[in-house]
């Protein structure tokens, strides 16, 4: 069954064709679905096996060969957060936006998710990589802690509604870029915790423990995050190969 | 026009992060005040500006801070939207891929670049050997355009523009040739069309001060490589 290996076939009559290469435990990937699905956009999901790429998923990202690919029509867009830029700004009558109408507040919110991918969720991928020794689980827990303290203060200053749980005219139940973007982590977050150690000194930070435990229970991260349980044993897994 | 409010732009002499910045500002005509920054003696105006990475160029406008020359470069297109020319396509899709080439230059052919200059021996083979590789994908995509977004210069195209005036720098110090001719006629084609441009010309930090200050960082980097290897 070499279905994945096929050229996409659009029918004439579809208005538009919109396919997202991704993989499962992946949460930049899970960004883009809920971007689609928070905006009511049809799409078809393909699941990504890394170890065999396949020539039409390499096709569409040549680059960097990592998911996620959004193909919307045949075009290719790659990178989540300018996947999600793109679903914002071509389909900017469906649904709230995502990103703020004034420039300087998505300046900001551009920053803020740019030091979540730079520097938080290395940083967690970091507590993954220490295999589970105690010294170095402390070095890395104490590394996220310092960021964390730079994410909150940072958004308090900068985005100061972000954190509160009740957001614009819509109900609240609707989210915004960055909840989008840093809000997926909690999952990873859970498991870490499970498996390595606690990565969020709630007390220390109540402001985003708070945010991110409220984005956790909206409808659309309860659909689509990755099940707490295939996570948990894809870091176990992860944990005992780190020599 | 609008009442544009105060600009301020806090960069050094020789930030090429900064020097897209400037680009931008000057092509639009956007007046602006210049702050050069000392990095070894950072000013309270920086500190208190970008209190997360301490780093330049940071816009000020009106007072509010933004940060990273990339963000930069956008917030200047939203918000001098109505001064040529524009930075970005208005196609959704090819706004996604110049944002996506700006981050490759960025996130990958500055890196390989670095890591050429500041290491020897095997590391530093590694590094000409990536940059190799990008600069291959970069001369592909640039075929046949004029500008990365095709015929408008844009924002993909100041994230390279360090291609045009640092790479002949680092050329001279390593003694080696990493843009040609031969195996890149279009991004040469491309580097005479942006020194064409008068504002980007006028911008250039003076060559002999890069060659001094370059080599210098060269210098600390093989040493303190020396040093940690005993």
């Amino acid at each position: 069954m070499e279905k994945k290996n096929q050229p996409l076939q659009f029918d004439d009559d579809d208005e538009d064709e919109v396919v997202l290469f991704g993989t499962w435990s992946s949460s930049r990937c899970t960004r883009v679905e809920i971007a689609l699905k928070q905006k009511g956009i049809p799409y078809r999901y393909v699941e990504v096996d890394l170890q065999n790429k396949g020539e039409l998923f390499l096709s569409y990202n040549p680059v960097h060969k990592a998911v996620p690919v959004l193909v919307h029509n045949g075009k290719p867009i790659a990178e989540s957060l300018l996947i999600l830029e793109y679903i914002d700004e071509f389909w900017s009558d469906r649904g709230p936006k995502l990103l703020p109408e004034d420039s300087y507040q998505r300046a900001k919110v551009r920053f803020w998710s740019n030091f979540c991918d730079d520097k938080m969720i290395p940083a967690t991928f970091q507590m993954v990589l220490t295999g589970g020794k105690a010294e170095e689980v402390e070095k890395a827990v104490k590394e996220f802690d310092e960021l964390l303290t730079l994410f909150e203060q940072g958004i308090q200053r900068d985005l100061p509604a972000t954190f509160s749980t009740h957001r614009s005219d819509d109900g609240g139940e609707a989210m915004g870029f960055l909840e989008i973007v840093v809000g997926i982590n909690v999952c990873n977050y859970a498991a870490i915790e499970e498996t390595v150690a606690g990565m969020i000194d709630e007390a220390k930070h109540p402001a985003f423990a708070s945010w991110v435990n409220a984005i956790k229970e909206k409808p659309l991260m309860k659909e689509l995050l990755p099940r707490h349980d295939q996570l948990v044993t894809k870091i176990k897994g992860m944990l005992a190969s780190v020599p | 026009m609008a009442d544009q409010g105060e600009v301020k732009l806090l960069k050094t002499w020789s930030s090429l992060f900064g020097l897209r910045v400037v680009w931008a500002l000057k092509l639009k005509g956007i007046p602006y005040e210049s702050v050069d920054e000392d990095l070894t003696n950072k000013s309270d105006l920086l500190l208190q500006y970008n209190p997360v990475h301490t780093k330049v160029p940071v816009l000020i406008h009106n007072g509010k801070p933004i940060c990273e020359s990339l963000v930069i470069l956008e917030y200047i297109d939203e918000t001098w939207s109505q001064n040529p020319p524009s930075l970005l396509p208005q196609d959704p899709i090819q706004r996604a891929s110049a944002r996506f080439w700006a981050k490759f230059m960025d996130e990958k052919a500055l890196p390989s670049m670095w890591q050429a200059f500041t290491k020897k021996g095997r590391e530093q083979e590694e590094g000409l050997a990536s940059i190799a590789e990008k600069l291959k994908l970069l001369e592909a995509e640039l075929e046949g355009k004029k500008f990365f977004g095709g015929e408008e210069i844009g924002i993909p195209d100041f994230a390279l523009g360090w291609l045009v005036n640092l790479v002949p720098v680092f050329e001279e110090i390593l003694g080696l040739k990493i843009v040609d001719e031969e195996r890149h006629p279009s991004l040469s084609e491309w580097s005479r069309r942006i020194s064409d441009i008068r504002v980007i010309e006028e911008s250039w930090p003076p060559r002999d001060k890069l060659v001094t200050k370059w080599a210098a960082i060269r210098d600390h980097f093989l040493a303190t490589a020396r040093a940690s290897s005993g």
